[in-house]
């Protein structure tokens, strides 16, 4: 991988070589994907977060245009800290111009701070919470993939719908866990459901999750929800399967990388909400098959797809409005994507709400049995979806502030 | 229904079951910590990542080989305790003569370093690792449903625990072992290999450990950082049982696994804290822990 990253860069560096002169006049586009290269959130996100960077410059094309750009990448180690660190650093020293991906919500929130205190472009992929776009909105910062409350009323309301009227939650105790219990505690109940217990257990740092899922076997409840992410969600569910729980499992944020840890034989019957899969439609399996080289043996998340996505439509701004106008101001910037209509293969057609929540549809999916999967990754069968319009959470419900009734 | 303050009896009773198995996990890595430090006087803290290794090696064995669960339980431990012994004749022997500190600054960089490759190399999400065939399935006590693998575990650790302690405490090999932790010169005068000897053990306690990542395998998820989460719960452990004392080790192991699952039913949210309160407290009584000797 990092020899194909590096053979990349020189292919890159040499590929530019002929416009280095014209870059004497033009300045150079400069864009940081801020990830988790190390820790809990590396396989969803992480290297390949950077290699859909490359592949969306790839597909714009942009060794036959006049813009020069160029790609940094660091570990934010879930510290938030460390994130605004680099954050700062980057705008500020090294010339960055935009940040991209920053899974982990308690870091996005910090990043999404030090863009607009800089003026800068800030388009999250990789976070949960509908903060950003709702009381932490600001007019720098865009959201991209998914975030807790389209997780929640995708397979909190069609569980609800589908007869799973009593919830016991096992939550991560936290900013994230909490928010995405209450989000969809707020469509269970609307949906005429009743949750009959939770337990928040402490984070990190929690590996057995056995004498919770007992807890929530004696509350009689029908739907375990879980809410919490990465190898917390795939020990409780491998550990449901090992006690036998009799109850329906919701997964309300698992991506497909978690799924491939589990193995289909455990994680069968799961539903799960993502906005992509790559496997869904011929444009994400063409975008699959692409970024095939530059992360082999694995596919995308949705994670990975937002990245692509977000990346691909700020270039399309930067041809249209210049790059010294986009280095110029990053609030004009957004502005700009926020005008500009979207559409690639990983989301299709869609827009960007002036909350700066990108919108587009998504889906419920089931986890496939061993005996339907063709091979590996082969892992989703569609249930459901959520048309654009009521995928997230209605512009006025955010409290963002800068949308103004 | 039968109720123990204030909740459902079955419910109790199962959390203490449930407290013991993980119990087994503590007392086995505590036990390995114990011997190594007993005898090395090395603060082991690449305890978990070897631990992790073991887990990797059971799957590596059967994702390439085909060698599924029960030989692995036997030759993945032998495989990372030959690594431990590589790891004890190349760096650690040279850091006796020196602080404790040397010793834990050193296994704690190799943690770091085993860890951070195995992250690269496999990434974070881990790699699924079947229960055996002959242990699948669940037996129904009345009060809980019991995995037969968990029920496993508490045997192997039990088993695995006690024969360690035999060996130490009431043979003749172990004899020789506490003697040479005693007054090294002296044995070596009667003809014994001390440094070998010691090497063996650092390979004993590293094996240990493995042993405890394959039984781990099929139950929590294989990844680079399970060995992480466990080891500072661990070295807590080894702090209430008395630093090097093999039955302190073990007891203390199994009774803070109760406490824990008890603690889960009480108040979930101090779960990971309850076991730090146990040891601040034991340390400000018994500042050398539950069963160790004062020196």
């Amino acid at each position: 991988m990092g020899i194909d990253r590096r053979t990349l860069l020189a292919a890159a560096a040499a590929a530019s070589l002929p416009l280095s002169r014209a870059g004497a006049q033009t300045p150079t586009l400069k864009i940081g994907c801020l990830t988790d290269l190390s820790g809990p959130y590396k396989d969803l996100a992480g290297p390949v977060a950077v290699s859909c960077v490359h592949q969306a410059l790839e597909d714009f094309g942009i060794s036959g245009k006049a813009i020069k750009v160029e790609v940094v990448s660091a570990d934010h180690q879930n510290k938030p800290d460390v994130g605004a660190g680099i954050a700062g650093q980057w705008f500020d020293r090294d010339g960055v111009d935009i940040i991209l991906e920053v899974a982990n919500s308690g870091v996005a929130l910090a990043v999404a701070g030090v863009a607009k205190a800089k003026n800068k472009v800030y388009i999250n992929s990789g976070a949960a919470t509908s903060d950003l776009t709702g009381s932490g909105c600001n007019a720098n910062t865009i959201h991209w993939a998914y975030d807790t409350y389209m997780l929640a009323k995708s397979t909190g309301g069609a569980l609800a719908r589908a007869g799973g009227d009593s919830w016991f939650f096992i939550t991560a105790d936290y900013a994230f866990g909490k928010a995405l219990q209450r989000d969809t505690t707020g469509f269970i109940t609307e949906a005429g459901g009743k949750v009959a217990g939770s337990i928040a257990y402490p984070f990190p740092g929690t590996t057995d999750f056995s004498s919770l899922l007992l807890q929530a076997q004696s509350s009689g409840a029908k739907v375990l929800g879980l809410a919490n992410a990465g190898t917390d969600t795939i020990n409780s569910i491998k550990q449901a399967n090992e006690f036998g729980l009799k109850m329906k499992i919701a997964g309300l944020l698992l991506f497909i990388s978690d799924v491939h840890s589990i193995g289909l034989q455990v994680a069968q019957g799961i539903n799960v909400t993502d906005s992509f899969y790559w496997d869904m439609n011929d444009r994400s399996r063409a975008f699959s098959e692409r970024l095939k080289p530059k992360a082999p043996g694995v596919r995308p998340t949705m994670v990975h797809a937002g990245v692509y996505s977000s990346t691909l439509h700020y270039l399309k701004a930067a041809a249209a409005m210049g790059v010294a106008q986009i280095k110029a101001d990053g609030a004009a910037t957004v502005a700009q994507l926020k005008k500009m209509p979207t559409d690639d293969d990983c989301f299709g057609p869609g827009s960007i709400r002036e909350d700066g929540r990108k919108i587009h549809p998504s889906y419920l999916w089931e986890i496939k049995k061993p005996g339907e999967s063709k091979g590996p990754w082969d892992y989703y069968k569609a249930v459901a979806n959520t048309p654009a319009d009521q995928a997230f959470r209605p512009l006025n419900q955010g409290g963002c502030p800068m949308v103004k009734a | 229904m039968f109720m123990i303050l204030g909740y459902p009896a079955p419910l109790m009773f199962g959390q203490l079951l449930l407290g013991l198995i993980n119990g087994a996990f503590y007392a086995l890595l505590s036990l390995g910590l114990a011997i190594i430090f007993g005898m090395l006087r090395i603060i082991n803290f690449a305890h978990g990542a070897l631990f992790m290794l073991g887990a990797f090696v059971a799957w590596g064995m059967l994702q390439y080989g085909g060698i599924g669960y029960w030989p692995a339980l036997i030759v993945a431990p032998i495989i990372v305790g030959a690594f431990g012994v590589f790891l004890e004749r190349t760096m650690i022997r040279h850091l006796y003569k020196l602080d404790h500190l040397y010793g834990l600054l050193l296994t704690f960089g190799l943690a770091e370093i085993i860890e951070g490759l195995a992250r690269n190399q496999f990434g974070s999400s881990g790699m699924p690792y079947a229960i055996p065939a002959a242990l699948q399935g669940a037996v129904n006590l009345g009060f809980m449903f019991l995995p037969i693998y968990r029920g496993w575990v508490v045997i192997a650790a039990v088993v695995v625990c006690l024969v360690t302690w035999i060996a130490i405490e009431r043979t003749s090999l172990g004899a020789t072992l506490r003697a040479a932790t005693e007054n090294a010169p002296l044995v070596q005068a009667f003809g014994v290999n001390v440094p070998r000897l010691i090497t063996l053990t650092y390979g004993a306690g590293v094996a240990l450990a493995a042993f405890g990542g394959v039984l781990a395998a099929p139950i929590y998820s294989v990844n680079p950082n399970m060995g992480s989460n466990f080891i500072i719960v661990v070295f807590a452990v080894v702090v209430i049982g008395g630093m090097g004392s093999i039955l302190g080790s073990i007891v203390t192991g199994f009774g803070l696994g109760v406490v824990e699952g008890l603690t889960k039913v009480f108040y979930p949210q101090a779960s990971a804290t309850v076991i730090f309160v146990v040891m601040v407290i034991v340390l400000l009584a018994r500042p050398a822990g539950l069963f160790g000797k004062a020196t």
